[in-house]
Order: C-alpha cells, then sequence, then structure tokens
C-alpha cells in the first residue's frame, strides 16, 4: 500500500497544564473515509484541531503528503488541500451565506473553478441557494451545518476533516449529511470523521478509531468495530 | 433665535464630525478584530499632520513668520503629501502592533490596554522631544474662500473636509464589504480560528486593519491642520477622546456606527455652542451619556451587531 496521506505520530497536546491527547497516533490513506468515535470531552476535536494546525503538539508529529506539519500555521495547510469544516457554529453568522462560500475558496484565484466549485456546492444543498444572501447566522442549525461542509468543498481539500457533521440534526437531515459524505469521498475526498453518531459514522467509514480520554484505545475496520460488544456497550447504545 | 447662526454652527458641526469620524474608525476597526482601544491611534493622528508639514517646510512651502497667507502649493504636491503622510503612518500603525500589541495577543486584555496607554505617552512625548514643544503654522495648502447661501457661510475647507472623508469612509465601506480581503477582514474579526480555517493569515489581516485606520487618521490630521491651523504633538488628545466617544456612541465595531457617531459629536457640539461655547463640549458630553444610557451598545451596536 501506498504511503498514507495523514499520519498521526505518537502526539501529546496540552492545554496549558492539562493535557488533552497521549500519544494519539492515526492514519488517513488515499481515498479513505476514517471515523474518530469516542465521548464528549475525549479529545476527538482536539485531534482534528491538531491535524489542522490550530494547536501544536508538545510532543509527536503530524505527516501530510510525506511531509511534517506539525509546526505549519493552519491557513498555510489550507491552501495544500488539508481542510477542516468546523462543526456547524464555526460559519460567519455576521456574513451572508454567499460570503461564506467565498471565504471558502479564500486560498484560490481560479475564477472559472470556483464558479464551477460554488455550482456544485448549491448542487449538494439546494437548501443554501435558497438562502444565498441570507445572513449565515439566521440559518437553521442543519443548513449552517450545511454550509460548513459546503464552504469546506469550495477550498477543493484533498482531505476534508469534518467535525460532527451531524450534530443536534434531524434523522432525515443526518441521513442527507452522510449521503453526501459518500458522494464527496466518491469524488476522491479522503475523509478523516469525529462523529458522536457512531452507528452511522462507521456504516459510512471503512476504518474507525476510538479515543477515549485522550488515548486510541482501539482501532480496526468499522465493520469489526460495530459488532465487538465492548464498543457497542459504549457507543452504540448497546443495541 | 438666529436660525442662521445656528445653522452656520451646523454645518460647521458636520466638518467637525467628519474628521471625529476619520479617526473614530480607526478605533472601531481595530476594537473590532482585537476587542482593544488602541489609546495611540489618536497620536498616530498627530503624526499625520506632521507628516505632511516636514517635506511642505522642507520645499519651502510653509506661510510667513507673520502667519500670512500659504504659497501656492499644486494642487498635485499637495496630494502627494497627503498619500506620504498615509503611507508613513500605515507604517507606524503596522510597527505599532507588531512591536507592542502582537506579542500580548495572548496575555489576556488588560495588558495590551495598558501597552496602549504607554505607546499613546510614547509618541505625544517622544513628538515634543523631535517635533518641538511649540506650536507649528500648518500651510494652509488651499487659498481660503467661502460661499455665501442664504447667509450661512460655507468655507471651501470646510467643504473639501467633508467631501474627502465622505469619499474615504465610502470607500472603506465598499472595500471592507465587496473586497476579498475585506471579506477576511471580517471574517477574523469573528473569529481567529475559524478565518485561519479558511486559509486567512490572521496577523497579516489584523496589520493590515492597523494600516487602514492610521491611514485615514493621517488624512484626519491633515485636514484638521489645514483648518486649526496650528499643530502640536499633543494634538491628538482631545481627538483621542472625541474621536473615541463617537466610536463608541455610533456602537464600538461598527463602521457606519463610527461615522455617525463623528457627525452626531460634532454637531451636537456645535449646536450647543450657539448657546455657550464654554459649555459645548460639557453638554455634549451629556447628550452622549444620555444616549449611552438608553442604548449601551451605542447607536448602531446592537440591532447591527455586525462587527466591523
Amino acid at each position: 500500500m501506498a504511503e498514507p496521506l495523514l499520519i498521526v505520530e505518537k502526539v501529546d497536546v496540552y492545554y496549558g497544564a492539562v493535557q488533552a491527547l497521549r500519544g494519539v497516533s492515526l492514519q488517513v490513506h488515499e481515498g479513505e473515509v476514517v471515523t474518530l468515535i469516542g465521548c464528549n470531552g475525549a479529545g476527538k476535536t482536539t485531534t482534528l484541531n491538531t491535524i489542522c494546525g490550530l494547536l501544536r503538539p508538545r510532543l509527536g508529529r503530524v505527516l501530510y503528503q510525506g511531509n511534517d506539519i506539525s509546526r505549519r500555521p493552519a491557513h498555510e495547510l489550507v491552501r495544500q488541500g488539508l481542510v477542516m469544516a468546523p462543526e456547524g457554529r464555526g460559519i460567519f453568522p455576521n456574513l451572508t451565506v454567499a460570503e461564506n462560500m467565498d471565504l471558502g475558496a479564500f486560498t484560490r484565484s481560479d475564477k472559472a473553478g470556483i464558479a464551477a466549485d460554488l455550482e456544485r456546492g448549491y448542487a449538494l444543498f439546494p437548501r443554501l441557494r435558497e438562502r444565498i444572501n441570507q445572513k449565515a447566522g439566521t440559518l437553521s442549525g442543519g443548513e449552517q451545518q450545511m454550509l460548513a461542509i459546503a464552504r469546506a468543498l469550495m477550498a477543493r481539500p484533498r482531505l476534508l476533516l469534518l467535525d460532527e457533521p451531524s450534530l443536534g440534526l434531524a434523522p432525515l437531515l443526518v441521513k442527507t449529511i452522510f449521503e453526501t459524505i459518500d458522494r464527496i469521498n466518491g469524488e476522491g475526498v479522503s475523509i478523516l470523521l469525529v462523529e458522536q453518531n457512531a452507528n452511522a459514522a462507521l456504516k459510512h467509514s471503512r476504518r474507525a478509531y476510538v479515543l477515549q480520554s485522550g488515548e486510541i484505545c482501539q482501532e480496526g475496520s468499522s465493520e469489526a468495530l460495530r459488532d465487538d460488544p465492548a464498543v457497542r456497550a459504549a457507543y452504540l447504545g448497546g443495541q | 433665535m438666529d436660525f442662521t447662526q445656528l445653522l452656520q454652527n451646523m454645518t460647521n458641526g458636520v466638518a467637525k464630525g467628519s474628521c471625529y469620524a476619520l479617526v473614530a474608525v480607526g478605533y472601531t476597526m481595530v476594537y473590532g478584530v482585537l476587542q482593544l482601544i488602541n489609546f495611540a491611534h489618536s497620536d498616530v493622528y498627530m503624526l499625520g499632520a506632521y507628516f505632511a508639514y516636514w517635506p511642505a517646510k522642507w520645499m519651502g512651502y510653509l506661510p510667513d513668520e507673520k502667519g500670512g497667507r500659504a504659497q501656492d502649493v499644486p494642487l498635485a504636491l499637495v496630494g502627494l503629501f497627503v498619500v506620504g503622510s498615509m503611507a508613513a503612518c500605515a507604517a507606524v500603525g503596522a510597527l505599532i502592533e507588531r512591536a507592542a500589541y502582537r506579542p500580548l495577543r495572548h496575555s489576556g486584555r488588560l495588558a495590551p490596554l495598558i501597552t496602549a496607554i504607554g505607546v499613546s505617552l510614547l509618541l505625544e512625548y517622544g513628538g515634543q522631544m523631535v517635533f518641538g514643544t511649540e506650536p507649528r503654522l500648518f500651510p494652509t495648502f488651499v487659498e481660503a474662500q467661502s460661499y455665501d447661501v442664504a447667509g450661512v457661510k460655507f468655507a471651501n475647507t470646510s467643504i473639501i473636509i467633508v467631501v474627502t472623508a465622505a469619499v474615504l469612509m465610502g470607500a472603506l465601506t465598499l472595500f471592507v464589504n465587496h473586497t476579498r480581503q475585506g471579506r477576511a477582514l471580517r471574517a477574523v474579526s469573528h473569529s481567529f480560528n475559524n478565518a485561519r480555517l479558511m486559509g486567512i493569515n490572521v496577523n497579516a489581516t489584523i496589520t493590515m486593519t492597523f494600516m487602514l485606520g492610521s491611514s485615514l487618521a493621517a488624512v484626519g490630521g491633515i485636514l484638521v491642520a489645514m483648518d486649526q491651523p496650528t499643530i502640536t504633538p499633543l494634538m491628538g488628545l482631545r481627538m483621542g477622546l472625541k474621536a473615541f466617544v463617537a466610536a463608541v456612541l455610533g456602537g464600538i465595531g461598527s463602521i457606519p456606527g463610527a461615522a455617525l457617531g463623528g457627525l452626531l459629536l460634532g454637531v451636537s457640539e456645535s449646536v450647543v455652542a450657539y448657546w455657550s461655547t464654554t459649555y459645548s463640549e460639557a453638554v455634549a458630553f451629556l447628550i452622549l451619556i444620555g444616549v449611552l444610557l438608553v442604548r449601551p451598545a451605542g447607536i448602531l451596536g446592537s440591532s447591527a451587531r455586525e462587527k466591523v
């Protein structure tokens, strides 16, 4: 197998004196959807923030496309296709939907490509097109989530980090979001997915890691993890 | 009541308020991005006047000793002085941010605030050391004229002030709302991290914010200096207070708010001066306190929650 697109290698992250991640290691190969599940406060978002450059590991390193990026600022990584869609509150509420989408393409200057991607984004989420001139803060929770994802795609990601894309959404919308994730992946984008909705996330990914108190406690194929009694008890409601 | 005189005062107030507005946007933009009151901003305004004064002096364009009228300065040269001063102030603004505020970015809000006061004092007293304490006569640049409309006199300097301020504020609004960098500025004012995730260089955007505000303050300094027409290294003290109040009155963080606050302050001062010049500022400030009691977030502060 070729060298993984992303390698997180024994990463320790601290908030002040508090250790949030302990020796976290994970990999994402080109074209994969990988899920990271875990409880609230287990360090899932911290892991994503470390990968995308918002946080710096005290120990360990993050390799992307073979390069050590653990000291690179987030805004440079976006240019290399490492893009994060923050959880829905991460949109800019004081800007319109269209302005949010334009900001997604901030690093690009290919006008024709941007226009095409804009069209593709609105085709993916027709609801956003209807709200194009509305302030993003006036959108519903689901629409804000769609905007966060659509906006991330505007940067032409090679590796997309998705933070809780289904958080707080109605079941029907959750289904739409996961179908969209499949489609994005089908277009060749590798995805690292953080989810509380472990059941759906495991269905839509190939491999998964389980994070507990800042440590990876389990990893394997998503299918195997779904059948694992311990995982079922802890994250899948014991069904 | 002499309505002509009252009207006269109001028109003067619009000119004064335009200058407040030009300086107030600098406070409001920096606040919108960093939640910092950049106390040194009004001293950059002072530098703006000096940066236009020195080249004019070197080139022999100062009024004569007796305070007579300036030699006619070619318009293109005036433009050059203004643009040069804007560029120099932009550089100073960027330098202040880099040297004094950025190292304290993660030290809470009090430390940069105190540093800002320190930078302000440094510029004021450093200015006295370098420029001298004595007031200097500023070149008038344009020959004073006034136009009489139904008894109300419009001085050409006032017209220049109002038009220049309006054009610059309009350009700034267009820039912030309709350009890529303007969008970046608004993104950064909402959240540093989310802006970074868009690929926006937050530090560069903050530097740009300081440069924009400082260059507008430079124009304000030159306009006020032309009108006065004397300048001193402490001229920023009064202006700083007024412009800051204008920004708060309009709703700090809001650019239209700064324009509105500046105009309101200038006009109310001048209108009160119709009855009493002594109390004009006191009464004007009372009005402000009244407004803020009713709307603590400023006039455009909470209803239009948009920052910068």
